[in-house]
């Protein structure tokens, strides 16, 4: 456990959250590299299929990050995210995964520093959680039925 | 032409596939008209040793219901999939699991406990649990070993076939009958007896703009005949829904349960419909979302209804 390195997989809407990262990048700012990032066009299309098949393909943690409420560049896009995320995370309790495992947040193309803290106070989050491991029970998945 | 050798199998379901076969009603003598039937234990009396004596491939068609959930089912599985030329998976439970795999939201144990235990009709003063095997005077009985996991047939066998339906309905098993008949089948792997399009396409509702308000059970509301079910707040699963039941559910003002499976290129039914409610909720705020899907009793065991085995995540007992 205590080489354990979270893979947390970061689906980023293009013109905000991503730009935020690009922010980040170029103030210098640190944080861990256990992100792997994945530019979307908008936190919208990420359909929950992406985040069930990146935790089923490997992954110990998913980070979805859009413009804030209100700033979609698709005017809705984000708002779409907002609505299933609760219902997505629903789903996840049910099948057994920690839903702390699956973050959702608002990142603009200025936040840079939000970007980076976020981003390690997250690993740090899935670095306490430990792997993935499929079948890991909660109290959702335990008692539905 | 020479008569094809059919097999239809039972394994982990309801029946309900079976009957439907025979809901073709009178046709059922046009498909022993160009069938000889060499197992159907719901039907016929051929036992598993006929079936063993075949040689390799004899079966020309095998449409095998049920999922695959203690070892009974494993091994007709197998046997089945060496005797016969083609493999058909024969309604939700062998295509994706179906009801049976709903099970795998739980442990082998917590089942176990349940079943043998816990229900309030149970009365099991000595704890007994099913075992494999039990000595008698004559030699040792034997059952069938209860996997921890419900599995579609195509993860244990190679299937050829997919004829998907809760239970595939009467009309479109004489089509599947016919093409198997005339040699007239698609390409190894496809699903047939269901459309391409999905169960929307040829609902006969009106459908105007989906904005949900407020989510209700069956039993909470009548819906109004005409209109959307999913507009009247009712989880309809039409969207992700393969079509080619004819809408049955629909007509009877239910909501479809799903059981036709998930569109073509869709992995995971119930992701694809938790993105495509998340669309139609009316809130503006995480907190308003949160109280509408409130009203949704059982979000997983409702989307994946027929296709828990075969979810990418498989539940809790994976």
């Amino acid at each position: 456990m205590e080489n354990f390195e979270p893979k947390i997989i970061g689906f980023l809407c293009n013109w905000c959250s991503y730009a935020g990262a690009d922010l980040a990048g170029v103030s210098r700012l640190q944080y861990p590299a256990n992100l792997r990032v994945v530019r979307v066009m908008c936190s919208g299309r990420v359909d929950p299929t992406f985040v069930f098949k990146a935790l089923d393909g490997g992954a110990d943690g998913v980070l979805i990050a859009g413009c804030h409420p209100g700033d979609c560049h698709y005017s809705d896009g984000n708002y779409n995210t907002m609505k299933r995320y609760p219902l997505m995370l629903q789903v996840l309790e049910q099948m057994g995964v920690d839903k702390r495992r699956v973050r959702l947040e608002w990142i603009s193309a200025a936040e840079g520093p939000q970007f980076a803290s976020i981003v390690n106070e997250f690993t740090e989050q899935i670095r306490q959680l430990g792997p993935f491991k499929k079948g890991e029970r909660t109290e959702r998945g335990a008692e539905v039925g | 032409m020479a008569k094809l050798k059919l097999a239809l199998y039972w394994a982990a379901a309801c029946g309900g596939c079976d009957v439907a076969v025979l809901d073709v009603h009178e046709k059922i003598l046009d498909i022993a008209g160009v069938a000889d039937i060499v197992l159907w234990p719901v039907a016929t009396d051929h036992k598993y040793a006929d079936v063993e004596k075949m040689a390799p491939g004899s079966i020309d068609v095998c449409l095998f219901n049920g999922a695959v959930r203690n070892s009974e089912n494993e091994h007709m599985a197998r046997l089945l999939r060496e005797k016969s030329r083609v493999m058909v998976a024969f309604g939700s439970c062998a295509v994706s699991g179906g009801i049976p795999a709903l099970a795998n939201f739980k442990q082998r144990e917590d089942i176990l406990q349940r079943v043998y235990m816990d229900t309030p009709s149970t009365v099991n003063p000595g704890q007994v649990l099913p075992v494999t095997g039990c000595p008698v005077n004559e030699g040792v009985l034997h059952l069938p070993e209860f996997f921890d996991f419900v599995h579609s047939l195509n993860q244990v066998v190679e299937v050829d076939y997919y004829v998907p339906g809760c239970p595939p309905t009467a009309q479109r098993i004489w089509e599947v009958v016919q093409a198997i008949a005339a040699g007239n089948l698609p390409g190894a792997g496809a699903t047939v007896g269901a459309l391409e399009k999905s169960l929307c396409d040829e609902c006969p509702r009106e459908k105007s703009n989906k904005k949900i308000k407020r989510f209700y059970r069956s039993h909470e509301i009548i819906p109004d005949p005409h209109r959307c079910l999913l507009e009247q707040g009712l989880l309809c699963m039409g969207p992700v829904t393969r079509g080619g039941c004819g809408a049955q559910c629909i007509n009877a003002n239910m909501p479809c349960r799903g059981c036709y499976g998930p569109l073509p290129g869709v992995i995971d039914q119930g992701a694809k419909y938790i993105s495509s409610i998340g669309a139609v909720i009316d809130a503006r705020t995480p907190e308003e979302a949160e109280e509408i899907l409130a009203g949704i009793a059982d979000p997983a065991g409702t989307f994946y209804r027929f296709g828990m085995a075969t979810a990418l995540l498989k539940g809790a007992n994976r």
